[in-house]
């Protein structure tokens, strides 16, 4: 059937039936892939297996059904239950008996299987009642754990495509206009206003033109492309038509991260369903005009991410950036002007057309409209996806949603903006999230990614980590970037392994800035901040890696020696069954003790110790 | 290579330049099971650089390599966005997370055992 006018849609949608066919109670349980990974298909089977021996019938006396990501990570498996918004954490197949016959049969909840807020020692009854949740302002994410991602009747009953039904019979550029009036800018972490982009593309007279979402999430430790396009593909698709109308464009590419399977599978049921109900094709919605999608898979290239060298990706070669003297939106895609935007603007769209520019420009702070979603990330008790209002302080985002550092230890930084990004230190903390304040604070917005670093983080590593990986990254097409980061990646495993010599530091610094200044691509540019913010806010511990080889964060191999603090040490034993050296012994509740010849400093013991009670020394001189 | 190159009516260099851009490809083959260590920054620092020298030694292998068997392929990948299981550890479509270097060797025993099922 299709769809061949807004009314059409209109009708269509009173027309659904109600989810799960009317059915009193409905069981979402979370499949985005972190829950996936934790067991979540085996909890719905549980569920269909135990409805039967209730005698019960899906559609009829329950729905059950799986859901995109529910964003709160660290305690997945997640089931929620409606219409009362159970929340259950850490679900197993062998919890599914007693939820059917306490919640779905007797309306109680299982009170083990609910969060516990550390602050009150209360059970936390519904998603509302959680701190993680409480904080966030959930717009592009609104969706996302509630409707099914595999059915796109439940997208049209959450309003969905009524966007495109008004830009539709809206001036393409009026819908511009809209977007720019409401600020919204690119969410792939640049922070370009969209709606110039676009406005760009729309006035170059081309018979062909293309828009291009990103959705090659490249940067380690993010996952919020994938959980939106895996959990509300439509609302991509749906930006994705309303900004063709905009600019004059007929094809569609989606470029998916190699390593995100089920977003893909999800998209391309989302895209031929769209096609299937006259929203993708030909005469969209009886208006005239056509455009269609398709999907890219990436092939495992971080660059792939930097907007000339994936369209470069898209047309079938190495995906090596060009310099941008022309713009994209006059000369992208096979020379034609493409507009390129990431998953994340695109699912933004929809609501600010429905909604309008100014109660989109009313969320955030100046500048800085709107929300954002973050996933956060490392050292920090609530793993998992976040959506704040531009500028909402670091701290709040940290502890008040993300709960603190696991096991109670100090905090000592965070990183945002992935491998270009930078590391904030505790001074930073009551920084604004936002494009602006954290590029003045030293770091940058980048996708999204938060990653939370505690004491026993050691920084010069961290520089490594990312310097390694942006070496493998590297094109090889400029040299700073080639040979640069190379030279940098010499100097910190020569930090990192006891083996720097004198200056090696200032040598580091010097190289960083000739890449930060001469680099070709956006990539290459910001490939020295991981190194240059973690210089200028913890210059001690590159001095101490280089003149005395120590790491005081305990993580650096032979750095540094690890003792048991007798004060605080509870005797649990953690420290000692987690050791792969066996180095530590002790009785039950007495104070353990660590043979410093046994130990080989893997550093497992100080990430097992919930008491902080393994102390990092120095080494006693032995050379 | 020579045949990719001859349907496409393209260069072989090309065919070999795309072919080692993209990790997704590879040249040589890889073993039954593919283990792919996650590495994002997540898992880093939650300790994947230890569990990988673990399974380095485990299977007697480096990052990149296959066992002479062609059973086991050690990798590891920039980020399964898997972060809240940090560190991450799949094996073919089986996921592992939270693991910690003392799983290693139980781990890979498990997938031999259900090898030989």
């Amino acid at each position: 059937m299709k769809l061949n006018s807004p009314e059409a849609l209109e009708e269509y949608r009173t027309s659904l039936p109600p989810r799960g066919g009317g059915a009193p109670v409905r069981i979402r349980v979370c499949a985005g892939t972190g829950c996936l990974a934790g067991g979540s298909q085996a909890v719905y089977d549980a569920f269909v297996v135990e409805a039967e021996r209730h005698g019960l019938k899906d559609g009829v006396d329950f729905a059950a059904g799986t859901t995109g990501c529910h964003g709160f990570c660290e305690n997945g498996p997640i089931v929620q239950i409606d219409p009362e918004n159970i929340f259950y954490q850490h679900v197993t197949p062998d919890d599914v008996p007693e939820i059917f016959a306490k919640t779905i049969v007797g309306g109680e909840p299982v009170q083990r299987l609910l969060y516990r807020d550390a602050a009150t020692k209360q059970r936390c009854r519904s998603e509302e009642e959680i701190p993680f949740y409480a904080h966030q302002q959930r717009i592009v994410l609104q969706r996302t754990g509630h409707i099914d991602p595999t059915d796109i009747n439940d997208y049209i009953r959450e309003g969905g495509y009524a966007g495109l039904a008004k830009a539709l019979v809206m001036e393409p550029k009026a819908v511009v206009g809209e977007v720019m009036a409401s600020g919204l800018r690119g969410r792939g972490g640049g922070g370009f206003p969209t709606g110039t982009k676009w406005e760009s593309a729309r006035i170059v007279e081309a018979e062909k033109k293309y828009v291009v979402a990103n959705g090659d999430e490249g940067d380690p430790g993010a996952f919020m492309n994938r959980s939106l396009m895996e959990g509300d593909p439509h609302s991509v698709i749906e930006g994705m038509i309303i900004g063709a109308w905009a600019v004059g464009a007929t094809s569609g590419h989606i470029y998916v991260r190699e390593e995100y399977p089920l977003a893909v599978s999800n998209l391309r049921r989302a895209i031929e369903e769209a096609q299937r109900l006259g929203l993708l094709g030909t005469d969209i919605l009886g208006s005239g005009f056509s455009f269609d999608v398709e999907i890219t898979r990436g092939g495992g290239a971080f660059v792939c991410g930097e907007s000339t060298a994936l369209m470069a990706s898209i047309e079938g070669m190495p995906g090596v950036p060009r310099v941008k003297y022309i713009r994209s939106t006059e000369k992208g895609l096979w020379d034609a002007p493409a507009v390129l935007n990431n998953v994340e603007t695109w699912a933004d769209i929809p609501r600010i057309i429905l909604n309008g520019a100014n109660w989109y420009a009313g969320i955030g702070t100046e500048n800085n409209s709107g929300t954002k979603v973050f996933s956060l990330v490392g050292k920090v008790k609530n793993s998992g996806l976040v959506e704040v209002p531009l500028g909402t302080p670091l701290r709040t985002i940290i502890f008040d949603i993300g709960g603190g550092v696991m096991n109670n230890r100090a905090f000592k930084a965070v990183q945002s903006g992935g491998p270009s990004g930078g590391c904030l230190p505790e001074s930073k903390l009551d920084t604004q999230v936002d494009f602006d304040h954290l590029k003045e604070a030293g770091a940058m917005m980048g996708s999204g990614g938060l990653i939370v670093m505690d004491d026993h983080t050691c920084m010069v590593n961290v520089a490594q980590y990312f310097i390694d990986f942006l070496v493998g990254e590297c094109c090889g097409k400029c040299t700073p970037c080639r040979e640069g980061l190379h030279a940098m990646q010499v100097l910190l495993h020569g930090l990192t392994s006891g083996k720097a010599r004198a200056g090696d530091v200032a040598l580091l610094k010097e190289i960083a800035e000739y890449v930060r200044d001469t680099a070709l691509c956006g990539l290459g540019q910001t490939a020295a901040n991981p190194v240059l913010s973690t210089m200028e806010f913890f210059p001690e511990e590159y001095e101490e890696h280089e003149k005395e080889g120590f790491c005081r964060a305990g993580v650096c191999s032979g750095l540094y020696a690890v003792a048991i603090d007798p004060a605080t040490c509870t005797g649990c034993g953690m420290c000692a069954r987690v050791c792969p050296a066996d180095a530590i012994t002790g009785e039950k509740k007495q104070v353990h003790l660590i043979d410093p010849d046994a130990c080989i400093t893997c550093g497992s013991c100080v990430d097992a110790c919930r008491f902080n009670a393994i102390l990092i020394e120095r080494r006693e001189n032995d050379d | 290579m020579r045949s990719v190159a001859a349907y496409l009516s393209v260069p072989e260099s090309r065919v070999y330049s795309v072919a080692t851009f993209y990790k997704a490809l590879s040249l040589v083959p890889l073993g039954t099971y593919v283990i792919k260590i996650c590495d994002g920054t997540a898992c880093h620092i939650r300790g994947s650089p230890e569990v990988l020298k673990a399974f380095e030694k485990e299977l007697a292998i480096a990052n990149g390599e296959t066992t002479e068997d062609g059973m086991f392929t050690l990798q590891t990948v920039n980020c399964l966005g898997a972060c809240a299981l940090a560190p991450v550890v799949t094996i073919n479509d089986r996921v592992f997370g939270k693991v910690k270097v003392k799983d290693v060797p139980g781990i890979i025993q498990e997938v031999l055992e259900d090898e030989t099922e």
